[in-house]
């Protein structure tokens, strides 16, 4: 799922293009969209190779029971050394795994201890001072935030904190409620999902639109703030139907009219 | 032995009375006013009755009621609590016919490996059939355990509403329930004394202010943990709630709770014994001056147990000094402190017997440990990094110090990512106590660092030496040779867990072949396949469950189990997969077999598939 992108999908539709705000670097958006363009272009059946279909593969498996949406870097190569670790028996032929390669539930920590640990980790390495956000957010630096699609049976968590970027959020999300997408996929199964354009179809036909609350209560188009801005406001983030977010353009550019 | 055993062997047991001739009469009640003088079986009735209240091991009382139709009557009417630990292998409305007169209930539901993410969620073990049959049947339930179940709000206010003298509510790893669940629960059980949540995943949509909920004239509560909930809470309430809890014993905030906050709640209450301090870091901006936490801990004289430090910053430790001498059990294992941050407070700790820390303290910390606990019976080393690396802060030689020093030692957890057989060989000498041993070494298919042998003689040495041991976890790199010496030495062994070990299928048939005492076994990434499978079917009625995922069995072969021995349920799953282009694959993902009473449950999502 692409949030930008999607973004700018939807903007088009509602002949906003010309009005469209960022306060990001000029011409961030179209590069992302180009970006989505190639891709689409070179996976035209929709059927990856076994590396990226490995990769995508441990992705998807990352959809913790806890549903708290942690992603942990994943090696294609991980994959490639449990089969070739099939029968081996002795040390030569023992392939040791990368440095900072992980399998899903290995070590065996509790998931939800295991957030606990990271949000320790980051706080010992963070230097100097943080915005004092009070949103959800420990004193060490986490930020969690309620996901909530339109239709989907269930709340979700993340930590904002995790992801360096828009890509990597929309990525996080998409894992996170592929399984209840996929329904709507119907008889397609998981191939043609993972094809980002086909993803685009769905999620644009659905009229999928991601937005989120900000500090102060209103609600925002996700993509229009710089990502660390965005970190810093978010309070909460909801995946609406595009039908119900026609309303909130507007508001948005008058926010960031009186912002700039 | 469990219930289902139980059941089963029972069933024998009235055959052969039949078979053999012997009358088993029931004893008679006269009405109106004659005195009859009892039949010898009514007095051994009465005896048994009279005797079997004593009786509280479960495992006891599963072999009294084998003896005969009559004690297997007397035992079911005198068993107050019952402990069910599948939920699946029995029915509630079984157990409820059985078991007529129930106080208290251990329920657990789903398998340890769903902790690490390797079940699907919305699995099953939903504890609403439960709750809604224990409504009817055991209106004087006092208390409640549940473990690793699925637990909605309205099962938590059915629960409310149906028990009039509930005392006790204790949730283990559960999740499904939130803030409205939590509420109706404090405000209804009026006589609740214990209320823990215990790693459970709570969540907060509702945004109910839960511990606004307890009485308002004072409480009864004996226990309350929540350190597990996280997202913050409303402090003015919880401070009430303290002051007019006086026999409040055990408290255990969560992380939202911040220093000067457990400085208030600790004035309001010296005589805790078990106490979680939440964040242990002073608010934001401190606008007072610094609580005085040591005079607050020199008041709790009382206390045994300590834990939370959730976001611990070390310059506040001294405050636990006064109470260091008399801990039993410390919690470290949020608390990211160095072997120098650690030091002055573990070498004042000489009665400490439950120890769980960070590695963050490294081999020094460790062997600071060993050098005071010298009661030690519980340690457990959790990762602060748990990715696989060549060296980290914890290796052989903690464990060797703690071999040397802790000689008690009955129940060790230990994460690291370098080992040698020499350390496990010396902890399996040192500590003849060991009941429980897992070693976890994160860099799969690690060997002994130091030699470059599989780590198979050290784990070898833990099943021959320690007589005493019932659980073992095994990683590093394995051969079948070590998984042969499990089989022929781990003859009280119950627990096993394997990952990423073993040659072949040889591995899991000398397991299930030797291990005779074997309930649980829970084993993913091992190569063992449809044979090892078959071997332990002699076995799979005697067990509790068998996990295996992502090892080399077929659905066909877990098909012929299935159809081999009745009253096993083999459910198979494969979910998140995406098979590659062309792949036909008859492996199973993964295989959860369990033995029950029931048939197939009718609650199995789409995924799982019941052969």
């Amino acid at each position: 799922m692409e949030v930008v992108s999607l973004l700018g999908e939807m903007k088009g539709k509602m002949n906003f293009e010309e009005t469209e705000l960022r306060l990001g670097l000029p011409g961030n958006i179209s590069k992302l969209k180009s970006n989505i363009v190639n891709s689409g272009a070179t996976n035209v059946n929709g059927k990856r190779g076994f590396a990226e279909a490995a990769n995508v593969d441990l992705k998807l498996n990352l959809v913790s029971s806890k549903g708290d949406g942690e992603i942990v870097d994943q090696a294609a190569e991980s994959e490639e050394i449990k089969n070739l670790l099939g029968g081996a028996g002795s040390t030569d032929s023992v392939v040791k795994p990368p440095a900072k390669a992980q399998v899903v539930g290995w070590p065996p920590v509790r998931s939800s201890y295991r957030k606990n640990i990271i949000s320790l980790q980051k706080a010992a390495t963070k230097k100097g001072d943080e915005e004092n956000e009070k949103v959800m957010s420990s004193p060490m630096g986490a930020t969690f935030v309620k996901v909530s699609l339109d239709g989907a049976p269930y709340l979700r968590k993340v930590d904002l904190k995790m992801y360096k970027s828009y890509q990597e959020l929309s990525d996080a999300l998409g894992n996170m409620f592929n399984s209840f997408t996929i329904g709507n996929c119907g008889s397609q199964g998981m191939m043609d999902f993972m094809n980002e354009s086909r993803l685009m179809d769905l999620l644009n036909n659905s009229d999928y639109v991601p937005t989120y609350e900000d500090k102060d209560g209103d609600w925002m188009l996700v993509g229009d703030v710089p990502w660390e801005m965005f970190v810093g406001s978010c309070k909460r983030l909801r995946i609406m139907k595009g039908a119900e977010a026609i309303g909130l353009a507007p508001r948005a550019m008058e926010k960031c009219k009186n912002r700039t | 032995m469990s219930e289902a055993q139980a059941q089963m062997s029972e069933d024998d047991a009235d055959l052969a009375a039949a078979a053999g001739g012997a009358s088993i009469r029931t004893a008679v009640v006269t009405t109106g006013g004659d005195y009859s003088s009892p039949y010898p079986d009514q007095v051994l009735e009465n005896v048994l009755e009279n005797v079997l209240i004593f009786l509280t091991s479960r495992r006891d009382r599963n072999a009294v009621s084998l003896v005969c139709k009559s004690w297997y009557r007397a035992e079911a009417l005198t068993r107050s609590e019952i402990y069910i630990g599948n939920c699946y292998s029995v029915s509630p409305r079984r157990a409820a016919e059985r078991f007529r007169r129930v106080r208290s209930v251990v329920l657990k539901g789903k398998p340890r490996f769903a902790d690490f993410s390797l079940m699907p969620p919305d699995w099953g073990a939903h504890f609403a059939p439960w709750v809604i049959e224990m409504a009817e049947a055991y209106r004087g339930l006092e208390k409640l355990y549940l473990k690793r179940m699925n637990v909605t709000d309205d099962d938590l206010a059915v629960m409310a509403r149906s028990f009039g003298n509930f005392r006790e509510l204790v949730l283990v790893c559960c999740e499904g329930f939130g803030t409205a669940g939590l509420a109706v629960v404090a405000s209804k059980c009026r006589q609740l004394r214990v209320f823990d949540l215990i790693e459970a995943e709570v969540s907060d949509d509702d945004e109910v202010d839960w511990l606004s909920c307890f009485p308002e004239s004072g409480t009864c509560l004996e226990s309350l943990i929540f350190d597990c909930v996280e997202f913050p809470i409303n402090f003015d309430a919880l401070e009430n709630l303290v002051a007019r809890s006086r026999s409040l014993k055990k408290l255990r905030v969560n992380r939202f709770v911040n220093l000067e906050q457990l400085h208030r709640l600790m004035i309001l209450a010296p005589q805790l014994t078990d106490l979680g301090t939440g964040s242990f870091s002073p608010q934001d901006h401190p606008i007072d001056q610094e609580p005085d936490l040591v005079s607050a801990f020199t008041a709790c004289r009382s206390l045994v147990s300590l834990s939370g430090f959730r976001e611990t910053v070390p310059d506040y430790l001294p405050a636990v000094y006064p109470v260091c001498a008399n801990i039993t059990s410390l919690n470290f294992s949020y608390a990211n402190i160095t072997a120098d941050e650690l030091k002055p407070v573990i070498r004042n700790c000489h009665k400490l017997q439950i120890f769980w820390v960070l590695d963050s303290v490294r081999d020094e910390g460790l062997q600071a440990v060993a050098a005071t606990c010298k009661d030690l019976r519980e340690l457990r080393v959790f990762p602060i990094d748990a990715t696989e690396d060549n060296v980290g802060p914890v290796s052989d030689v903690g464990l060797q110090a703690i071999s040397e020093g802790c000689k008690k030692l009955e129940s060790i957890l230990y994460f690291c990512q370098q080992m040698t057989n020499a350390a496990v060989i010396s902890m399996s000498n040192n500590c003849p106590d060991l009941v429980v041993f897992r070693l976890c070494i994160i860099g799969r298919y690690r060997p002994d660092h130091s030699t470059g042998e599989p780590m198979d003689e050290g784990f070898g040495a833990i099943v021959k030496n320690c007589k005493k041991l019932t659980r073992l976890a095994v990683s590093g790199l394995l051969t079948d040779k070590a998984f042969s010496y499990i089989g022929q030495y781990g003859k009280l062994v119950r627990t096993l867990s394997f990952a990423f070990a073993g040659d072949s299928d040889l591995g899991l048939k000398y397991v299930l072949e030797g291990c005779s005492k074997l309930e649980k076994l829970e084993i993913r990434d091992c190569p063992f396949g449809d044979s090892a499978l078959r071997s332990g079917l002699h076995h799979y009625h005697n067990m509790r469950f068998l996990w295996m995922s992502t090892c080399r069995v077929t659905r066909q072969g877990c098909r012929e189990i299935a159809q081999q021995i009745p009253r096993v349920i083999v459910e198979v799953f494969r979910w998140n997969q995406i098979l590659e282009e062309g792949e036909k694959s008859d492996l199973v993902d993964t295989l959860y077999l369990y033995r029950s009473l029931e048939g197939p449950r009718a609650d199995a999502p789409k995924f799982v598939n019941i052969l």
